[in-house]
């Protein structure tokens, strides 16, 4: 069941349609609403490979629907630290909770100033008025 | 309905097979089967019915209207299915000395002969299976040609536009190159001023379709051809909109280097539900050598198949090519002549007839002359009524049409892409717009009707986020145990005198 | 033009509603500078019967009469009159590849039979909806262990088919491979010999049986290749598996081949058919298409495309293959065969065709022709020394109105006074002494 169309307020966005949560050294990555809406129901989730270091504005995975493929775009850098293997084995669950249960990978930050470069929920719903 | 493995029974048989009144040796006991396959045991009647049957769960040309765009669903003309089967042809073996295939070897020349004058260019190869392998072919020869010029490392790029077939891309990774995307324009044409920074002395070419996948012939392509050989580069065309343009303009006078033919698309050979078909390819005089082995050769009246070719680029298939395809692309060009030209007008006709009476009902993101095909967008049924051109594309099934091609190219959102061809009638066009018509009403006033098509198919909508997520891509036998057949029996073992 | 219904009527209704004055007028955007300007000189246009005629004309120069031990890769095996009947069938004939599924349930049931039949007949777990033929999709296969292995090395044996090995070559510069190739050794493959050149290759493509009609310790080979890392590659003849056992069940991570055999007449070498079958492992990587089942609206059965985004329609650049257009139709032809024949009919097949090579061996022997690895059990097919080059062979058996086989000399060092004898179930005992007197003289 696909959620309703929502843009938390304490997260940090991506041009390129993901999420980033800090918590501390370490943040929590995903993707946002639109991303889910325009892909459809979502059927494979690629995870980056144990011990991978993720780089901003990199592709660090993809996720597929039946129609569309998209890469995962990064919006800080650092250092894999655990992926959300319930999306793994269910990634409709993106669909259904993109910013909760849906949540992709969790990393420690390497360059936490990186922050700054990211847009905040006002700045992102003026990305998607240009969609 | 049922499968061939599920009507399966044990001790049926559909063929008899002759058997000599000799001994069999024996297979070393290392290397001999010991399960039996489980193919399906069936008699030959019912093996017959079987495939009928799963024939009219089928639509084809036969059966109707198919505006798929850039897939050029034109009628496969009968004859051609006659004249393949001479045994002339079919029972000829491709390993016969060249004198002994002085016939087929004489259509390929022939055939090679008319796709040099439809393209412009100076040599063909036949050997291409498929549009893609004949891409692929192409920037292989890209490769040689650069390569004995001593550019090759120099040149890895390759240009290819956002509104390119997905084959594109894929072929350029598939040959080793990198790709570098160009924008299209608001008139559908390849954005020159975002092109210019992207071409130089590390580009190898450009692919390209003109007419491009938007159905519009890019009114810049001379400037384009400018820019890429002003800077060393080739040029790749697309052949798969061919049909918009035979005696019209010729790809070799646009400026293209290679360029491949859709012997299924604008030739007419049968897409038997995805394939043969044939991707010849024709070249300009200086990738000639490079061409893949063996070449047809003529020494006055008598063909030859030419292996001496040192700067051949391989084999990208075996023996000359899909021979069967070329006897019905070669009958298909002998029964039009010189008039491949009114093809060509009458599939532009079509398509522009088309465009002018859908205009109003959808939108059309490019408001100009077509070729001989065009994109709507059903963006605005999105927009009011939640209606997606899948949705259309489903509710037309019902009024008896194949849906047009949706959600390509990519750059249109909610795309219908539609090319009626040139055998399609005049009622049968306005048949379409009037169900277009009453679709665009039905978004509307019963949208739940569109969301729940096809109703009138032999299956309503199938649900493929199943098929992905648990996937099933053979019978599973190991389920069924009362299908089995022979799978746990002995067959009879035949041991002669 | 009998295929064309715009009547001047249509014309002048049409142009009205585009608001334009002329046919010409449609191709204003068109640059002058690349404008076509005259006739296409191509020639004449011909009614049908007039077609008919010409291409019955071209037909008849081609010598198909003679009675014919030719094979290497390509046989002639009967085909039975229901896969023309059912090839004839326009809803199947003229059908387009099954993106709507919903209007192509006839094809896309019969790609999942064809796909079930591959599997049982290879061991494996899945099949795709075909290839080009039995040389492009050894590349295929590269393709797919090239990535699945991360290495860059493919290695195939000399006694795999000549243009196979040929295109994998072609293939292989542009995927980023380097090809080496294991020598015969009398005739098949040595497996001690195969492991050392395998050790950092992504996959080893062997034959089986192999281009001379050896059969290979195919186990061995696959047991080689599985212990240094790489993946094994049969490359075999659906017709000899009824009788020799299915690569799955003996280590192979990969089924291909050259289909032509079950259903589909020689035709000058196309079109035919390439199959490929993997594991379950590699389900991902394959190229082509793949038809998976599942429910429509109604709970009711039903097949559609599936595992699509691995294609170059959504994936692009990152695509497992450019293949778009297959080979459906004759892949169709050849599931039609296969069902004809069953399990029962494979097996005897195989056996006629053992039991007619081992037949025609014994009389070349006794012609004094003697085969060329007489250690090795054959299937179909056989290499024997003609006493003269093959080519001369070939001529003075023709001025008999027989085709003796494939002089080997073209592709194999040490061979050329070698031809390669096939022997189909189309072949009788009468016709076998013909080949034997007029290879004798």
């Amino acid at each position: 069941m696909a959620a309703n169309e929502s843009y938390p307020d304490d997260l940090l966005y991506h041009p390129e349609h993901d999420w980033a949560r800090i918590d501390g050294d370490e943040a929590v990555l995903g993707i946002t609403w639109y991303a889910q809406d325009a892909l459809g129901e979502l059927v494979h989730f690629e995870p980056p490979s144990d011990g991978a270091t993720v780089t901003k504005d990199a592709s660090y995975g993809e996720v597929e629907s039946v129609k569309a493929v998209s890469d995962l775009i990064s919006p800080l850098s650092g250092e894999l630290v655990e992926v959300n293997q319930a999306v793994v084995d269910a990634p409709e669950l993106v669909n259904d909770d993109p910013y909760g249960e849906g949540w992709l990978i969790r990393i420690r930050l390497t360059n936490p100033s990186e922050r700054d470069q990211l847009l905040d929920v006002g700045a992102y719903r003026k990305v998607l008025e240009q969609q | 309905m049922k499968l061939l493995y599920e009507k399966s029974q044990a001790g049926r048989r559909g063929l008899a097979v002759p058997k000599p009144d000799l001994p069999v040796p024996d297979v070393p006991a290392e290397l001999a089967r010991k399960q039996p396959p489980r193919l399906p045991e069936l008699a030959e009647p019912e093996v017959l019915r079987h495939f009928t049957e799963l024939s009219t769960r089928n639509f084809g040309i036969d059966t109707g209207f198919y505006p798929l765009g850039s897939c050029t669903m034109k009628y496969n003309p009968r004859v051609n299915e006659r004249v393949v089967a001479l045994p002339g042809f079919a029972r000829l073996h491709p390993l016969v000395e060249d004198e002994a295939a002085q016939g087929a070897l004489e259509l390929e020349w022939e055939l090679q002969e008319i796709l040099r004058e439809v393209t412009g260019l100076d040599a063909v190869s036949l050997q291409p299976a498929a549009g893609s392998q004949g891409e692929l072919t192409g920037l292989m020869l890209f490769h040689a040609y650069f390569a004995d010029r001593g550019e090759g490392e120099q040149r890895r790029r390759v240009v290819i536009p956002d509104t390119a077939h997905g084959t594109n891309p894929a072929s350029v990774t598939m040959a080793g190159y990198e790709l570098t995307g160009v924008k299209t324009d608001e008139r559908g044409n390849i954005d020159v001023d975002d092109l210019r920074g992207k071409v130089d002395e590390r580009t190898a070419g450009l692919m390209l379709t003109n007419p491009s996948t938007l159905g519009l012939f890019d009114e810049n392509i001379e400037e384009i051809r400018d820019i890429f050989h002003g800077a060393g580069a080739l040029m790749y065309y697309d052949g798969a909109n061919l049909n918009a343009v035979c005696g019209i303009s010729r790809p070799g006078d646009m400026g293209f280097d290679v360029v491949h033919i859709n012997l299924h698309k604008t030739f007419s050979q049968p897409h038997g539900g995805g394939g043969p078909g044939g991707g010849p390819i024709a070249v300009r005089e200086p990738l000639e050598p490079f061409l893949p082995v063996p070449v047809v050769a003529r020494d006055g009246d008598a063909y030859r198949l030419d292996y001496e070719r040192p700067k051949s680029i391989g084999k990208v298939r075996a023996f000359s090519g899909p021979f069967g395809v070329f006897v019905r692309s070669y009958a298909f060009m002998r029964a039009y002549g010189p008039a491949l030209r009114e093809m060509s007008e009458a599939a532009v006709l079509n398509a522009n007839y088309l465009r002018a009476r859908l205009k109003d009902a959808y939108e059309l993101p490019f408001d100009r002359l077509c070729m001989h095909e065009f994109v709507l967008s059903a963006r605005h049924l999105k927009r009011e009524h939640g209606i997606t051109a899948l949705d259309v594309a489903k509710r037309l099934m019902d009024y008896g049409f194949h849906p047009p091609t949706v959600y390509f190219p990519l750059i249109v959102p909610e795309a219908l892409m539609i090319e009626p061809t040139e055998t399609e009638a005049k009622e049968t066009l306005d048949a379409f717009v009037d169900a277009m018509l009453a679709i665009a009403r039905e978004a509307a006033d019963d949208p739940e009707l569109l969301k729940e098509a096809p109703h009138h198919r032999p299956v309503r909508r199938l649900d493929e986020v199943r098929a992905v997520k648990q996937p099933v891509v053979r019978y599973r036998f190991e389920e069924h145990p009362a299908a089995q057949g022979s799978g746990e029996r002995q067959l009879e073992v035949q041991r002669g005198a | 033009m009998s295929y064309l219904s715009l009547t001047a009527a249509d014309r002048e209704a049409m142009l009205a509603a585009v608001g334009v004055d002329s046919v010409e007028e449609l191709f204003r955007d068109i640059p002058a500078a690349v404008r076509f300007g005259r006739p296409l000189d191509v020639p004449p246009a011909l009614a049908e019967a007039e077609l008919t005629r010409r291409l019955e004309e071209l037909a008849a120069k081609n010598v198909v009469d003679e009675v014919s031990f030719l094979g290497a890769g390509i046989y002639d095996h009967y085909v039975p009159a229901v896969v023309d009947a059912v090839l004839q069938r326009g809803e199947l004939l003229t059908a387009y590849t099954p993106y709507q599924p919903e209007m192509s349930q006839g094809v896309l049931q019969a790609i999942f039979e064809y796909q079930t039949a591959i599997c049982e007949l290879t061991g494996m777990d899945v099949s795709n909806a075909s290839g080009y033929d039995g040389a492009t999709v050894a590349a295929d296969a590269c393709y797919v262990a090239k990535h699945a292995t991360g290495r860059a090395k493919i290695v195939v044996t000399e006694a795999t088919n000549p243009q196979v090995r040929q295109v994998v070559k072609t293939y292989a510069p542009g995927f980023g491979l380097e090809v080496v190739e294991v020598p015969h050794d009398a005739g098949a493959t040595d497996p001690d010999r195969l492991r050392e050149a395998a050790s950092d290759a992504a996959a080893v493509i062997f034959q089986q049986p192999n281009f001379f009609g050896c059969l290979e310790p195919a186990p061995d080979l696959a047991a080689a290749a599985n212990d240094a890392g790489a993946l094994p590659i049969a490359h075999v003849d659906l017709v000899s598996l009824g009788i020799l056992e299915a690569p799955g069940t003996y280590g192979c991570a990969l089924a291909i081949g050259e289909g032509q055999a079950a259903g589909n007449a020689m035709s000058y070498g196309g079109p035919h058919y390439g199959f490929l079958a993997a594991r379950s492992d590699y389900i991902r990587r394959l190229p082509g298409r793949i038809v998976g089942e599942t429910v429509d609206a109604a709970g009711e059965r039903g097949y559609v495309l599936t595992l699509q985004t691995r294609e170059q329609h959504i994936r692009r650049e990152k695509a497992t293959s450019n293949i778009t257009t297959n080979q459906t139709l004759l892949a169709l032809a050849g599931l039609v065969h296969l069902s004809l024949l069953g399990p029962q009919g494979l097996r005897e097949l195989g056996e006629t065709c053992l039991a007619l090579a081992d037949y025609a061996k014994r009389r070349l022997q006794e012609a004094g022709l003697e085969p060329v690895f007489p250690e090795r059990a054959t299937f179909k097919e056989f290499a024997v020394r003609a006493g003269r080059s093959g080519r001369d062979a070939v001529t003075a058996a023709r001025k008999r109105g027989v085709y003796p086989g494939y002089p080997l000399g073209r592709d194999y060092a040490g061979l050329d006074d070698a031809l390669l004898v096939a022997v189909t179930e189309q072949r009788t005992v009468d016709e076998i002494d013909r080949l034997a007197e007029a290879l004798a003289s």
